[in-house]
């Protein structure tokens, strides 16, 4: 047998042995397949059908001039007109005006957590009391929660103004009541009620910095401003930035706090984002107009999450 | 020098303990209110401790009266418990195939789920309002629990779990024929389990306080879930303070308890993920 031809066989045998192989392979595959997909399938056809066809209908639907009384056959095409109308609408620009004003809860909640964080990872007894505590307006719903600072701030009786009228100030502010005080008590309802969450959060981060780092600053003589400068707060960057990231997210879906506290009255002074296309589409019944609001509610989300996706890899490093 | 660390420990403590229990006032005078006859609720100074009991007939009224709460409770007890339900199990199979299962769609769909997670839910309330007349299932609880059984939280969260799972594991059980529904149920499920817990009681305590979805989609009075009718108990008694306060105790209630059971799930759950509902 010539060289040749031994070659050459031995590349047919290597050649059946491969394609014995990727038979084999490819029914391998095909089962893989067919099992990803029954596994996945619930999942993806229940976010298709509730959110991926929802948002597209909203964009489409900004178009549109229409309510939930006429049949989708009298359906108006309007172009921009529901954009134009947001920006002439009082209601809609008061609300874009809040949610920003709004925005200041984000870092006093954080600051405020901070403090507290620390104090009770290294400098208390009864740590996990002290965690409980400051937790529980998280599990407690905000509909409770709500309706009881309803009453603690009622104007006349409530037990806040009470107290003021007892150590001597005669005109207390009427609280949710008052048009200028009414977006602050309701932020202060919103601080009070994020604390727990993102003291967790930076529990869990405080307590991921290896003490070995503590140590090495005491040898050197750090002082606690310098251990909280130069440790603590860059360890905690990720946990500072994604605190910050969702709870940006988060004041622009407020809505249970408004709408069981004030309506979005008085004279529309704390209307929000979310409670202005709520009262467009379910009081006003303009389905058109609140998709519309809906439209520019996803886009200032969608922009945050950019941001933080961008953000992440530039800024959390340590 | 050991001592004098632990006497400032002790003061600390102290001074923590007490804002502590002003952070947690609102909560003591809805409990201590919520005992009291109306007569008493706006007493200043405030009676922490009522002088006049009246706790027994305000929580009859709360449970038994115009707005029964019992029903509510059912009603909440119900969507809250069929929603974590179903939601894991969906979430668990879909991490699963997301993470174990290496089938060449995977990596595209995961992406198309992960789209969806930057949708706010308010952004899409209408078409699902529209959707939901249309399929009938507007003010039905079966609807309800729909809304709140595909979270793609759920499945990030699982996810991270699933690929801390060894590959051995998984291909020693395939050499031995097992097939994915197998290996899901016997092998990978018992390793997360811990996991599957937190998410479980997460999505529990989520659904049990939504207010959002329940204020949308349902109608009839007797559907009601607690925080739902917790509102409208509010308007309905808006002078009854102490039946208010005792309604939002019961509201309040059993998330406490569950809690206080899966504190340190829910805790390290929080912590772990950093997740929000």
């Amino acid at each position: 047998m010539s060289v040749d031809a031994k070659s050459v066989m031995e590349k047919n045998v290597v050649k059946n042995i491969k394609s014995i192989k990727i038979n084999k392979k490819s029914k391998i595959e095909k089962n893989e397949n067919l099992a990803g997909l029954l596994f996945v399938s619930p999942m993806l056809i229940g976010v298709g059908i509730l959110t991926l066809l929802p948002i597209i209908a909203t964009f489409i639907l900004s178009f549109a001039d229409w309510n939930f009384i006429m049949g989708i056959t009298q359906i108006n095409w309007v172009g921009l007109d529901n954009f134009k109308a947001l920006f002439e609408n009082e209601g809609f620009l008061k609300s874009v005006v809040n949610n920003l004003l709004f925005l200041l809860t984000v870092p006093i909640t954080m600051i405020f957590s901070l403090l507290i964080a620390i104090v009770i990872d290294k400098h208390v007894y009864m740590k996990s009391y002290f965690k409980v505590a400051f937790f529980m307006p998280y599990i407690s719903s905000i509909v409770a929660i709500a309706v009881v600072w309803q009453v603690l701030f009622n104007p006349t009786n409530g037990p806040i103004n009470q107290f003021l009228f007892s150590i001597g100030i005669e005109n207390p502010p009427t609280w949710i009541a008052d048009p200028n005080f009414a977006l602050i008590s309701v932020m202060v309802i919103q601080i009070w009620a994020s604390i727990g969450f993102n003291m967790i959060l930076f529990l869990a981060g405080l307590q991921s910095i290896p003490k070995e780092l503590y140590e090495a600053a005491d040898m050197d003589g750090a002082t606690a401003w310098d251990k909280f400068k130069n440790i603590m707060l860059p360890a905690l960057s990720p946990t500072t930035f994604f605190l910050l990231i969702t709870g940006i997210i988060g004041t622009f879906k407020v809505f249970d706090l408004i709408a069981v506290l004030t309506k979005g009255g008085p004279i529309n002074s704390t209307t929000m984002l979310v409670w202005h296309l709520y009262e467009s589409a379910f009081v006003d019944l303009k389905i058109g107009y609140a998709s519309a609001i809906a439209v520019v509610l996803f886009i200032f989300v969608l922009i945050i999450t950019l941001l933080q996706w961008v953000g992440q890899k530039k800024w959390v490093n340590y | 020098m050991e001592k004098k660390i632990t006497l400032r420990k002790i003061i600390i403590t102290i001074i923590a303990f007490v804002v502590s229990i002003a952070f947690l006032l609102p909560f003591i005078w809805m409990l201590s209110t919520s005992f009291k006859i109306e007569a008493d609720v706006f007493k200043f100074p405030v009676e922490w401790i009522p002088t006049r009991w009246n706790g027994i007939e305000n929580f009859k009224e709360v449970w038994l009266g115009q707005y029964p709460f019992a029903l509510y409770y059912w009603n909440s007890i119900k969507v809250t418990v069929i929603t974590t339900a179903i939601s894991v199990t969906v979430s668990a199979m879909a991490a699963y195939g997301f993470s174990k299962v290496n089938f060449p769609a995977g990596k595209f769909l995961f992406l198309i789920v992960l789209t969806t997670f930057m949708v706010p839910q308010q952004s899409i309330l209408i078409p699902q309002f529209i959707l939901y007349r249309y399929l009938g299932l507007f003010d039905s609880h079966f609807g309800l629990i729909l809304l709140g059984s595909f979270s793609v939280l759920g499945t990030f969260m699982l996810r991270q779990f699933f690929m801390g799972i060894h590959s051995d594991y998984i291909d020693a059980a395939k050499i031995d024929g097992a097939g994915h529904f197998r290996i899901f149920w016997s092998i990978a499920l018992p390793i997360v389990r811990p996991a599957i817990a937190t998410y479980a009681i997460l999505r529990f305590i989520w659904t049990w306080n939504d207010y959002q979805n329940p204020l949308i989609f349902l109608r009839t009075d007797g559907l009601y879930t607690l925080q739902l009718a917790m509102q409208k108990f509010t308007s309905l008694n808006g002078e009854f303070y102490s039946l208010i306060m005792a309604a939002a105790v019961s509201a309040i209630l059993p998330l406490v308890i569950v809690f206080i059971i899966g504190q340190k799930q829910v805790i390290e759950g929080i912590a772990m993920g950093g997740v929000k509902g």
